[in-house]
């Protein structure tokens, strides 16, 4: 979709925003609540050019692995390090954040046990398919886009009987996110651009409260920065009118009613708990756990494991705030110093969808190194 | 790690299986939450699964809008 980064294209649509920040009369502060926009954002320069425009992007909590408390990335840790023959699934990104006991990827596997880094959870299962005698461990991070697919894969393993397979749950849900950022009111969002594939499962329905509680209008964004600009120029329609609502941006790709097999097959095997998010705390009903008839498919309890759900930064890394959007990543006195891409202290640098990892690789201003 | 990607359904087992073109490579991809999908549909893949299926008449207003937006004059 090359029309949609036209610079002509996108230059008209900038204009078109300018123009309305200045019948607003302020500068509209916007939440993007998903990392994928916020590279999509950073990696086409669009940031300064909204700036420029009136439009200041604030990140959200919308990186998994970032979000995810170090209590739960430790628990991993001690599964592989714990457990003799057993294998630990993950997404590239989940095995490199730092705790207190070193990263998945620095850990000593126990005898016989080995990390295995994968692009999809069925490819974990297929693992425990190949060699039913290893206990073959799914690291399971991720938002409503990724939810369905782990679901599918417990589902499977329960039907196909497979018994060496579970999954430690690290599963979040962005709404009560959003409900918990604007409730406690640290930072003032006047607009939010809502994830693009988050909503094509749960679709427009669940930001609605934002609107009707909250009077903050929003638009589901898809990643190409046309993309991005429409849905920006929606909310700030919205501001004008005001009249804040759901606006649906990325229509080509999802519907307004999201993916009801989806959800479906989400609600089979899980249930909401009040789970514990790094930087927002425990928020209620924004986790999801597995439902009684699949609790022996939860790795912790499995090896013995108390799942530690604590929210324990390393000294000195601020990931929580940034993730709050209450600083940006250059308000941490780590970032670019002593926290970079190749020795992280937190997750934001971690993570492809992290904050400070992208404000470092595409920032204006690459710090010096000390 | 919302990244997905668009890509066309180029075949469709039995089971809820199927491949699919994306830049000119043939990638698996998991079709059991759109069981809707068809041969030569777009699809939205996000780790090994397909979460959603393409509306072509909404994909090419964007596309006439894009158009539109690069070929008008300044005002």
């Amino acid at each position: 979709m090359k029309e949609l980064r036209d610079p002509t294209a996108l230059r008209k649509l900038l204009e078109d925003i300018g123009g309305k920040v200045r019948k607003t009369g302020r500068k509209p502060r916007l939440m993007e609540v998903c990392g994928t926009h916020t590279m999509a954002l950073f990696k086409s320069g669009l940031t300064p050019l909204l700036a420029e425009a009136g439009v200041e992007m604030v990140s959200g909590p919308g990186c998994p692995v970032c979000i995810t408390p170090n209590g739960i990335h430790e628990t991993a840790i001690a599964i592989l390090t714990g457990t003799e023959g057993a294998t630990l699934a993950a997404f590239g990104d989940m095995t490199r954040v730092p705790t207190r006991k070193g990263s998945l990827q620095t850990a000593v596997p126990a005898r016989g046990s080995r990390l295995r880094i994968v692009y999809s959870p069925e490819e974990a299962l297929e693992e425990a398919r190949r060699e039913p005698a290893r206990p073959v461990v799914f690291f399971g991070a991720g938002f409503e886009t990724t939810i369905p697919a782990i679901a599918y894969t417990v589902k499977q393993a329960a039907a196909e009987g497979l018994g060496n397979f579970s999954v430690l749950p690290a599963l979040w849900l962005v709404p009560p996110a959003l409900r918990a950022v604007l409730e406690a009111g640290e930072v003032a969002v006047d607009g939010f651009v809502y994830p693009g594939h988050v909503s094509a499962v749960i679709g427009t329905e669940p930001y609605e409260f934002v609107a009707r509680d909250f009077g903050v209008p929003g638009a589901v964004a898809g990643f190409e920065p046309g993309d991005i600009l429409l849905a920006v120029r929606s909310v700030l329609e919205q501001m004008l009118e005001g009249k804040p609502g759901v606006a649906l941006e990325y229509s080509r790709a999802i519907g307004r009613e999201g993916n009801p097999v989806a959800r479906a097959l989400m609600a089979e095997i899980l249930e909401p708990y009040d789970a514990c998010w790094r930087g927002l705390g425990t928020i209620p009903e924004s986790g999801l756990r597995f439902r009684k008839a699949f609790q022996g498919f939860d790795a912790a309890p499995r090896f013995g494991i108390e799942e530690d759900m604590s929210d324990r930064d390393l000294a000195g890394c601020r990931c929580g705030d940034v993730l709050r959007g209450a600083i940006r990543p250059e308000g941490c006195p780590l970032f670019g110093k002593k926290c970079l891409p190749d020795s992280p202290l937190g997750p934001c640098m971690v993570s492809y969808e992290g904050s400070c990892l992208i404000h470092y690789k595409y920032g204006p201003v690459r710090r010096a190194r000390s | 790690m919302c990244l997905a990607v668009p890509a066309k359904i180029t075949r469709i087992d039995g089971s809820g299986q199927g491949t699919a073109s994306y830049m000119g490579s043939e990638v698996q991809v998991n079709l059991v939450l759109v069981p809707q999908a068809r041969l030569g549909d777009w699809v939205i893949i996000h780790a090994g699964f397909a979460i959603s299926v393409m509306n072509a008449k909404e994909a090419r207003e964007t596309l006439r809008l894009f158009k539109e937006l690069a070929g008008t004059s300044r005002p």
